[in-house]
């Protein structure tokens, strides 16, 4: 029995490689100093994707990323990686959204998709790291959700059990479907892109892509359907314009602040048993361990 | 960090002219596009392709390959009831390179391949081997299917090639306990069962390479009482016949993540690749010029590392109040690694284009019947390859070597323990000028093609250019480099004696190939200084030398001192 199975992924700036200034005066990300680069979560969310594909022969997976023109690079990121179909979310009304407008925007264009058993989406990005796009997605869709997932151990064309990381430990859970997973760093790595499909869907594009007079592959793109990327517009999924974007985001920022973590107080300790008594002895005392 | 985004010298190899006409030949007019989803509609989009896949494999050597060789060398393979175990991480690595649709690099798209020419292969293993020698063979192994390719019937090619480019493994046997450079006295029997009408294997190979690979290449005699290389052929013989089995893994001094083996044929059941008899004049000769070929991207790819390595210890250890790259001791080694590692991969990738070539003509006289004036291309690209071959695996590996030395200099005692990689690319390094033919027998391959003259021609060749203002005095330099060569040859001629000339080879052949390389690289500083110059400069200064030695070793040399040194 095959699935039909959506991915949310969101273009982030790399934050783990800042080259240059990271932030700009006004406590904004300067995203010229930062490559963009796939949201790591989001790569964890595609593997389990693929990996359900491969265990339901037939299944569809459909990657949605909601930004700008730039980042319908992801989607070829995940077609090159194994995903099937990509659609970028495109419009200025969305532009400025919080996580609330986003996660509207979002299960907007999941509304229009119309099918799906398995959405899918990392647990948090490392730009916000909110964390609360998936939930707020499965809640607007009215679906069960099961969040920080580490492994989908079984899948059936109703069920899904699945291990999340929770304080502590581990807990295993059976959810209906259609559902929405969050997915956890700890999950298995994505696997790699792939050669064959980097060497045909580089030409992947979006309609305004195509329409670039940069575009060499048209007649490709006439003969391969996979090629067409979509892009969809507020008009496309339909929805109210007062939840969208800026307008829609009660989230406002006031200030942001670097704070730079600095030792106040360090103590010095010797390799001797005496030493390490002591600070044994303390640790547990303030339960750090223990 | 990417292997492949921090190398300038592959970029500018891959924008080299000669690799557009090998494209545009291989690609035959871009028709493929029609019939293969990722075959490309034209040279740029081929040239777009192979810098993304450099990318692709650049960043997997650099993110796991490299960070796994460590825990390659802890575990190692291990042998159960005669079947190789590979490392853990050597089998994640194996597993993220077939995910990656690495593993048919340079066969045919008919067969799964990715339809890559030699010199883009070759940067992909030299991205590969740079990050771990050892997984470097088991990878780059897949080249042997070019054999079944050329040489193997339409069945043969149709079974085995995909199975390759979807990740089977493969080894070539040839070795065995009493013949090693001695290829001709292979005893491994091969029987033909005429009422089933199939051969079967029957002995020991020894030293092999992934023996307890998928596909095995293997050299028998198959005509009963013959002695020589006429009686030997070329079987294929296929893991999955329960027939061979790996009696032993051999513990070496490194690149242990490739699994040496000694492999026992116990009436394995194998199919005669070629014809009778041609086992080892033919089609060994054309696998170990593709295994040299291998081997010295490897050397390169060590010699990489070992710079590389070298530079960022040199930088970051500071003694007396500075970084030690300051003090002229160190930058006097790691400014000659640098050199030594350009011209040899200058030589690398003038070696890799001309195999391309040739392997282009071979294909299209496959087609239809050459030209009088593509038959004198042919010829002339293939003799080069030839030529070019036995320079560039025995300098090659001399270089590695010296580099990996100088690394583990660099680094001072703790270059000698096991916390930094140069230890282990020491250990690397020194079989690279023993394995696929020692650099004596690089030698003994390469000297026909001195006393003939072809290499004097073709320095002249390489120099056929005119020198920017800049270069000019260099120019000069490498000129006078091959005079002093010329003379040499004329007095090694003049001794008359085939075991003077043996026993001076070894210099010959190198101050044939110093001169080559020099000449190589400021061919490609005339292309772009700013990345070659200087290291076509340290080059030549460190060519001067060595031709000076031999010169002066040559010159004071006299037929009747043989004696000295066999006693």
């Amino acid at each position: 029995m095959s699935l039909k199975i959506i991915v949310l992924a969101k273009q982030v700036p790399d934050t783990r490689n800042a080259g240059g200034k990271a932030m700009n005066d006004d406590g904004t990300i300067n995203r010229s100093a930062l490559p963009a680069i796939f949201n790591p979560d989001d790569l964890n969310a595609l593997e389990q994707a693929l990996l359900l594909k491969e265990r339901h022969a037939g299944s569809k997976v459909t990657v949605i990323t909601m930004g700008p023109a730039r980042a319908a690079d992801i989607l070829r990121e995940a077609l090159y990686r194994g995903a099937d179909e990509g659609i970028l979310l495109s419009d200025r009304a969305f532009a400025g959204a919080d996580t609330l407008a986003t996660s509207y925007a979002l299960s907007q264009a999941i509304r229009k998709v119309g099918e799906y058993d398995v959405i899918l989406c990392g647990r948090q990005a490392i730009d916000g790291d909110t964390a609360q796009v998936g939930p707020q997605v499965a809640h607007m869709l009215g679906l069960p959700q099961v969040t920080g997932v580490r492994r989908v151990m079984e899948s059936s064309s109703s069920a899904i059990v699945a291990e999340r990381v929770i304080d502590n430990g581990v807990e295993t859970v059976k959810a209906p479907l259609p559902l929405l997973l969050t997915v956890d760093a700890a999950a298995a790595p994505c696997r790699p892109r792939n050669a064959y499909r980097m060497l045909r869907f580089h030409r992947a594009a979006t309609p305004q892509e195509q329409a670039a007079p940069g575009y060499a592959y048209r007649a490709q793109a006439e003969r391969d359907p996979a090629l067409a990327l979509k892009e969809w517009s507020l008009e496309h999924v339909g929805g109210d314009p007062a939840r969208c974007g800026l307008a829609g985001s009660p989230t406002k920022v006031k200030a942001v602040e670097n704070v730079v973590f600095k030792a106040k107080e360090s103590k010095r300790l010797t390799a001797s048993d005496e030493d390490i008594k002591s600070l044994l002895g303390e640790l547990l005392a303030n339960h750090t361990i223990g | 960090m990417n292997y492949y985004s921090d190398n300038d010298a592959l970029k500018h190899y891959l924008k080299h002219p000669l690799l557009r006409r090998i494209v545009d030949m291989k690609e035959r007019g871009y028709a493929a596009s029609e019939e293969y989803d990722y075959a490309p509609c034209g040279f740029d989009e081929a040239l777009l392709g192979y810098e993304q896949v450099l990318e692709l494999v650049g960043e997997l050597c650099a993110d796991v390959l490299a960070p796994n060789a460590g825990r390659v060398e802890e575990c190692g393979p291990s042998l159960n009831d005669g079947r190789v175990e590979y490392a853990p991480a050597t089998a994640e690595n194996l597993d993220l390179f077939r995910k990656a649709g690495l593993m048919g690099v340079s066969l045919p798209r008919r067969y799964g391949g990715l339809n890559f020419p030699v010199a883009v292969f070759t940067m992909i293993q030299e991205l590969v081997c740079r990050a771990d020698a050892g997984f470097g063979n088991l990878w780059g192994l897949q080249d042997c299917a070019a054999t079944i390719n050329s040489f193997g019937s339409d069945e043969q090619r149709e079974r085995y090639l995909p199975m390759v480019s979807a990740g089977a493994t493969m080894s070539m046997d040839l070795t065995e306990p009493d013949a090693g450079s001695d290829l001709q006295s292979v005893r491994l029997k091969a029987t033909y069962d005429s009422e089933q009408g199939q051969w079967y294997l029957d002995g020991v190979k020894r030293f092999i390479t992934n023996g307890d690979s998928d596909i095995h290449l293997v050299l028998a005699r198959s005509e009963e009482g013959s002695v020589d290389g006429r009686g030997l052929s070329l079987f294929i013989c296929e893991k999955s016949c329960g027939r061979v089995r790996t009696r032993r893994i051999e513990e070496k001094m490194g690149i242990h993540g490739s699994p040496t083996c000694e492999v026992v044929f116990d009436h394995a059941p194998a199919e005669l690749c070629g014809s009778r008899r041609m086992g080892l004049i033919k089609y060994v000769m054309s696998l170990m010029n593709g295994a040299r070929l291998g081997i010295a991207t490897q050397s390169v790819a060590i010699a990489q590392a070992a710079y590389s390595e070298a530079l960022a210890y040199a930088k970051e250890r500071r003694q007396f109040g500075k970084a030690i790259i300051e003090l002229p001791p160190v930058y006097d080694m790691t400014g000659n690694m640098k050199a030594r590692l350009d011209a040899a991969r200058a030589l690398l990738y003038e070696t890799a284009r001309n195999v391309d070539m040739s392997y282009q003509f071979d294909e299209l006289q496959r087609e239809r019947p050459l030209a009088p004036e593509e038959r004198a291309e042919s010829k002339l690209f293939s003799k080069r390859a030839d030529a070019l071959t036995p320079l560039i695996k025995g300098m090659g590996s001399e270089i590695a070597n010296l580099n990996a030395y100088d690394a583990v200099q660099v680094h001072g005692g703790s270059g000698y323990m096991r916390d930094y990689a140069c230890e282990r690319l020491y250990r690397d390094a020194r079989i690279t000028s023993i394995y696929e033919g020692t650099t004596q027998l690089q030698v003994v391959a390469a000297i026909r093609y001195a006393t003939s003259g072809y290499y004097g021609r073709l320095i002249d060749e390489y120099l056929d250019f005119v020198p920017s203002a800049a270069a000019a005095p260099l120019y000069a330099r490498v000129k006078a480099l091959a005079a002093s060569y010329a003379a040499a040859l004329e007095r090694v001629a003049s001794f008359n004696s085939q075991e003077t000339l043996d026993f001076l080879a070894r210099r010959i052949y190198e101050m044939a190939a110093y001169c080559i390389m020099a000449a190589l690289l400021l061919r490609d500083a005339a292309a772009d200084e700013g990345l070659f110059l200087a290291s076509a400069s340290r080059f030549t200064a460190l060519a001067e030398a060595a031709i000076a030695g031999h010169e002066r070793y040559i010159g004071n040399f006299e037929t009747e001192l043989l004696t000295h040194y066999k006693q």
